[in-house]
């Protein structure tokens, strides 16, 4: 659930000032009465990469999917692909295809009708529209379901035929909406694998919307978290997980301990802060950059806390406290740990060995965590 | 209780059947009884099929010559095609008028959808004569449609609209109309708009997306309501004798005639047994296509 960051798009042109996005995103607004479904949305993304929209339902993802697909029309603002002007094009004349969350086979064609469909509207030559439908059926290893109907598919089936129908186009760019989201655990994991190898065999540009960290995790080569219509922090999976700009994106990616507290020592290479919520001091070995005295919050990943029967030593980032629940989850386990002041730490330890010494309820622990570890917001 | 015999589930099977039993298959009997009679000057006017013959026999007579008689004269063939030609335009005016309404319906709102529905269905909570009647208003000589054109100076002579095939078409179609919005717009309904998006995203400009998607899905519901107006329409007496004037030929109105002006009721019968067996096909390619949407395939 890491961070593992599927498709890496080598060169990282995200920090080159002088590279060329392919899609951007310009000050997009899109309102829906008063409301603001996407709010000032700015963003580039490179050619081969997978970006994810990563956010809870009606946080305006879906939305600013379909702006790039042409569905909807921005209320102010411009979309730009590979450098052409796109706003206001609609969907059937731009290079860009979507599979939807439904999937939205035609039911009345079977598989090779349905992948056939965007050629065939194009008047692709016929011998051409056979030959490039069985490749791309071999390429989803779905060949020998041709003339299958698509209610006579299983769900991974059919998502692979949507998948097929849109990269058939060969679009500039794909936008796939929750695209695993209608799969079970299982079958969604491979596919996710499957999905980043297709992509990087045909090199097109995929933009992805779900709410599933775990999915946009591993897809992405960056991930654009979106809260509210905005875009409130764009970066890689790791970027993300281990440097999030804010309580919100700590939070909603992945699970995270947050210690509200005030900086009591603030010094170019570390700081110190006291919390009263945890009842300890935090020593973090990094500079940040805030007011003296100013209220802040650290952020700790609950694995990154180690657990211990024995004190350590030191006095800072250590905390004493009582087990009060324990999930086991055969590769790890959770631990919810009560402080004196009341605070609940959530701890994750991997289960290394089989025959460990097992810590029970109501044990007496200690928490402790490295000094590079916290993260320090200021909102 | 199962003791019993008769259990509520039986009762509620064999409820239906003798509903039809009664007011189906016995009229159906008598009607192809009197079919095979004699003419007679007589009350009822024809000769019974049984006989006494002497003391002790009973004779059977068919008589197959009302049938016959169909097929020799041509009035009665002719009758039957203009019905059919009659049926078939007004279902594709039906399909003209009826298919944007009911698409309509189907995209509106919710809330908007139900009042729409009920504007629909709001006719018959008046007589069909009525309505019928309301037309002949309206498309008279001195009707409301010609005082108002000639009042606006559109013409200057009023239009003879009432008694003709127009009035009738008018008519026909207006009144049936609701029943192929019904089943059309319950199929529309079903659809998932999401496909035309797919479409339009594979290239399709909305109205290729419509008649390469929307058209083809929506078959089953055309078909239905194209059979709720056909069947119907080639019976159809009172209509056109109230607006299609004297020469609306058609094999309702021939019927009538038989039956009441020339006490021909043998004669009459045959007519209606015809009727029936040309439109057996039409109700169960119906009953096939209702089977089949309601199976959910497409």
């Amino acid at each position: 659930m890491t961070t593992s960051g599927g498709s890496i798009v080598k060169a990282a042109p995200w920090n080159d000032p002088a590279a060329r996005p392919y899609i951007q995103v310009d000050r997009i607004t899109k309102s829906f009465g008063d409301f603001k479904a996407v709010d000032d949305v700015s963003l580039k993304i490179y050619k081969g990469e997978i970006f994810c929209l990563l956010g809870a339902s009606g946080c305006g993802k879906t939305t600013l999917l379909r702006i790039l697909g042409g569905f909807e029309t921005p209320s102010s603002g411009k979309v730009f692909i590979d450098g052409e002007d796109m706003t206001g094009v609609p969907p059937y004349e731009r290079p860009v295809n979507m599979m939807f969350q439904s999937y939205a086979l035609f039911p009345h064609m079977n598989v090779e009708q349905n992948v056939a469909f965007g050629l065939k509207q194009d008047r692709v030559p016929k011998a051409e529209i056979q030959q490039r439908v069985a490749t791309m059926l071999d390429l989803v290893k779905l060949g020998d379901f041709a003339k299958r109907k698509p209610h006579q598919l299983s769900g991974g089936q059919r998502q692979r035929v949507a998948l097929a129908r849109s990269l058939v186009k060969r679009p500039k760019l794909l936008l796939l909406d929750e695209p695993l989201g209608a799969l079970d655990k299982k079958l969604r994991e491979h596919t996710q694998f499957e999905l980043i190898s297709l992509q990087d065999k045909l090199g097109v540009t995929f933009v992805v919307v779900t709410h599933d960290q775990e999915e946009a995790m591993t897809l992405a080569s960056r991930i654009g978290v979106m809260d509210h219509g905005e875009i409130v922090q764009a970066g890689t999976p790791s970027e993300i997980y281990e440097f999030p700009g804010s309580k919100f994106v700590a939070d909603f990616v992945g699970s995270v301990n947050i210690f509200e507290g005030k900086l009591i020592e603030d010094q170019p290479e570390h700081v110190r802060i006291a919390s009263n919520e945890l009842g300890a001091t935090v020593y973090v070995s990094h500079g940040i950059s805030a007011a003296p005295e100013a209220i802040v919050w650290v952020a700790v990943r609950p694995e990154k806390i180690f657990m211990s029967t024995a004190q350590p030593q030191g006095t800072d980032n250590v905390v004493r406290g009582s087990v009060q629940d324990i999930a086991y989850l055969g590769d790890l386990s959770i631990y919810l740990v009560k402080l004196p002041t009341g605070k609940v730490v959530r701890v994750t330890q991997p289960n290394t060995s089989r025959h460990a010494e097992a810590i029970s309820w109501d044990q007496q622990v200690y928490l402790t965590w490295d000094a590079e570890s916290p993260v320090v917001l200021t909102r | 209780m199962q003791r019993c015999g008769v259990t509520g589930r039986g009762l509620v099977v064999v409820l239906p059947y003798l509903w039809l039993l009664l007011f189906f298959v016995v009229p159906f009997i008598i009607v192809l009884k009197i079919s095979f009679s004699d003419v007679d000057l007589a009350i009822p006017p024809y000769k019974p099929l049984l006989e006494w013959v002497g003391k002790n026999s009973l004779a059977i007579k068919v008589n197959f010559n009302n049938y016959a008689f169909l097929f020799t004269d041509s009035l009665y063939i002719n009758a039957f095609l203009n019905s059919i030609k009659v049926a078939f335009i007004s279902t594709v005016l039906c399909l003209i008028i009826g298919y944007p309404v009911a698409y309509g319906i189907a995209r509106a709102k919710p809330s908007t959808r139900n009042i729409l529905l009920l504007l629909v269905v709001l006719p018959f909570w008046t007589s069909l004569l009525l309505r019928v009647y309301a037309w002949i208003g309206l498309l008279k000589a001195n009707g409301v449609i010609n005082n108002v054109l000639i009042w606006l100076h559109v013409i200057h002579e009023p239009l003879a609209m009432l008694y003709t095939p127009f009035a009738m078409y008018v008519g026909i179609v207006y009144s049936y109309l609701p029943f192929l919005i019904l089943p059309l717009y319950a199929n529309l309904e079903k659809m998932d708009w999401q496909l035309l998006e797919a479409a339009e995203d594979l290239g399709c400009r909305p109205w290729q997306a419509f008649y390469k998607i929307t058209l083809p899905l929506s078959r089953n519901g055309i078909l239905a309501g194209s059979m709720l107006v056909f069947i119907p329409a080639v019976g159809e007496f009172v209509i056109p004798a109230l607006l299609g004037g004297p020469n609306a030929l058609m094999i309702g109105r021939v019927l009538w005639d038989e039956f009441f002006s020339n006490r021909a009721w043998p004669v009459a019968s045959a007519v209606a047994i015809l009727l029936l067996i040309l439109l057996v096909p039409f109700m169960m390619w119906y009953q096939s296509v209702q089977a089949r949407e309601s199976a959910g395939a497409r």
